[in-house]
């Protein structure tokens, strides 16, 4: 090939795959971008006030809403992270900082059977460990199972991102004089910081959309579910009963329970970063 | 573990001495600014002269990477309030050697240590890490300050000691600047990041973090390497102005750098310590024959 021609193929080749590129990372959006707006399109006759607002009408009847649902969802939530992240920060720190042992392998490895565990699974482990004994459907036993499915990827993203705290950065603070925990606490979980949210935001937004294994421990209420020790509706379980539902009305909430279940993600997540980059400078840079 | 020093062949795998590409033009000697003065004293003399005595005393010490042996049966006496420089083509074990004074080559994995260093008559294996490395700061090759704010990083060591109030607390600060010589530099500056700063105040600042808890003794693991001439230049001019009130320990590849901060000098090869005297007699008279060959750039 003569130069000019070579030049001319690189040059081709450069257009090609800079296309290719880029045709990917819009699908990336636009597939997230296109989700919301179907939706949207289809739930929107359903997304008004009461449906924030009300308890969800009974069969035949027009109307309704999912606060119910809204709620139970955020409560099984709050229980899965207040188990899950907990165990899954504390196992990584373990893993990343401590361990290097026989013990260590076996947790790594463990942690990465119990993230292969089907969903269902898991809502199994629940059902029996709370369901059978107490003889009744609960919000607790919901929180449980997704926090036990949170608890992998909280312990891996973890332990990553500690694992990528330069080394600098620890010998600086040891000869220092510094005690082990202290740099941990305050130079390399601080520098962590941001990707260890991410991870968790992440794992949130995985498990916000479960259904399975809910549907045998929150299972599902028509009405309010006061407390921790009574079944629940969420949002995830009132789509999959409303969408197998004969309905057009029922149908078109579910659609709308899918967007509000999107939106709170998101409004979580944008919310955690927020407040992240208001509490000081950023860990890494 | 008794060993000749001749003994090279007992280095296992080959030897990861590169053949010094010569740093300095072997006329260096003359260039050498020492007190001539120096040159008249009888070679028989004491190492250390009247008044000065001695910080750490290391004796013995054979230092493992799993098994491969890094330091050979080193013994050595550092004297208090000077500056002492350890000089040797790359992977001669001065960095390891330096690091096992405070002990931070116990973070390596599989590492293991034989022998004694003492620290004013205490062994420093006996003593409690963190307490040791309160006594024993370091300033590493890479500049590595913590992604804080120029004070939180001098104050760190000050907050994990605990016990000072905030106002003794920024005094000590703006102390450990100024004798960095980085205050005029920040002093408009303290609470933004510190890695705004250029490549040689950061090094600046690893040593005002470091000098901030009084270490009784700084080491510094070649400091200056990826620094320009005229920031080594102000970190050189602060060593030795450190040397009043602290016992300077540096490692460096830059034989002049040696000759222009240090009171004596210890050349390593192949992980053994060849030569330790005065750095003007290590420079103008060595007594062993590698020494000279390394110090007049013909190494080989």
């Amino acid at each position: 090939m003569t130069p000019a021609g070579r030049l001319t193929y690189r040059r081709a080749v450069n257009r090609v795959m800079l296309t290719l590129t880029g045709v990917c990372a819009a699908g990336i959006v636009s597939i997230l971008l296109f989700i919301l707006g179907y939706l949207l399109v289809n739930g929107a006759r359903s997304l008004n006030w009461s449906f924030f607002t009300e308890l969800p009408k009974p069969v035949g009847e027009l109307g309704g809403g999912m606060a119910n649902a809204i709620i139970g969802s955020g409560k099984v939530l709050a229980i899965a992270t207040a188990i899950g992240v907990p165990v899954g920060f504390l196992g990584g720190v373990y893993l990343s900082e401590y361990g290097s042992t026989t013990f260590a392998f076996l947790v790594r490895y463990t942690t990465d059977l119990l993230n292969g565990v089907p969903s269902i699974v898991v809502g199994i482990f629940a059902f029996s460990l709370f369901v059978l004994r107490a003889k009744h459907f609960s919000t607790l036993a919901g929180g449980v199972a997704l926090g036990v499915m949170m608890i992998p990827i909280a312990v891996r993203s973890t332990e990553e991102f500690l694992r990528a705290v330069p080394t600098g950065l620890r010998e600086a603070a040891l000869a220092l004089g510094t005690p082990k925990w202290r740099m941990l606490a305050t130079v390399v979980i601080p520098a962590a910081r941001d990707g260890i949210i991410t991870g968790i935001m992440l794992n949130l937004a995985r498990v916000a959309g479960e259904t399975a294994p809910l549907l045998f421990t929150a299972f599902g209420n028509t009405s309010w579910s006061p407390g921790l020790n009574h079944p629940t509706a969420t949002l995830p379980v009132m789509i999959y009963t409303y969408a197998l539902s004969p309905y057009d009305d029922l149908h078109r909430q579910a659609w709308a329970a899918g967007f509000v279940l999107l939106m709170l993600v998101l409004t979580v997540n944008v919310s955690a970063r927020f407040i992240v980059a208001r509490s000081g400078p950023a860990g890494g840079r | 573990m008794p060993m000749p020093m001749e003994s090279r062949e007992r280095v296992p795998g080959p030897p990861r001495a590169r053949v010094a590409v010569p740093d300095v033009p072997p006329g260096i000697v003359d260039n050498v600014a020492v007190p001539t003065s120096s040159l008249a004293e009888p070679a028989e003399q004491p190492l250390f002269g009247p008044g000065v005595t001695e910080k750490i005393r290391v004796s013995g010490l054979d230092f493992y990477y799993g098994a491969t042996q890094a330091l050979w049966n080193i013994s050595m006496r550092i004297p208090a309030r000077h500056v002492t420089a350890f000089i040797g083509p790359s992977g001669c074990g001065k960095s390891t050697f330096l690091r096992t004074l405070n002990r931070m080559c116990d973070t390596v994995k599989g590492a293991r240590v034989h022998g004694e260093i003492h620290l004013d008559g205490e062994d420093v294996f006996e003593l409690d890490v963190v307490a040791l490395r309160r006594r024993v700061g370091m300033v590493f090759q890479r500049s590595n300050p913590f992604p804080k704010s120029i004070f939180e990083n001098v104050a760190y060591g000050l907050r994990v000691n605990g016990g000072l109030s905030r106002a003794a607390i920024a005094e000590q600060v703006e102390r450990s600047l100024q004798r960095a010589a980085l205050w005029d530099e920040v002093k408009h500056k303290l609470h933004q990041s510190a890695s705004g700063l250029s490549g040689g105040q950061q090094q600046r600042l690893c040593i005002a973090r470091a000098l901030a808890v009084d270490p009784e003794v700084l080491l510094l693991d070649e400091p200056c390497s990826a620094l320009d001439p005229i920031a080594t230049a102000k970190i050189e001019e602060l060593l030795l102005g450190l040397a009043d009130s602290c016992t300077i320990v540096i490692v460096t590849h830059n034989m002049q750098q040696a000759a222009r901060v240090s009171d004596y000098t210890g050349f390593f090869l192949l992980g053994k310590l060849i030569e330790f005297d005065r750095t003007e007699r290590i420079f103008q008279n060595p007594a062993r024959k590698e020494t000279e060959d390394y110090v007049t750039g013909r190494f080989g």
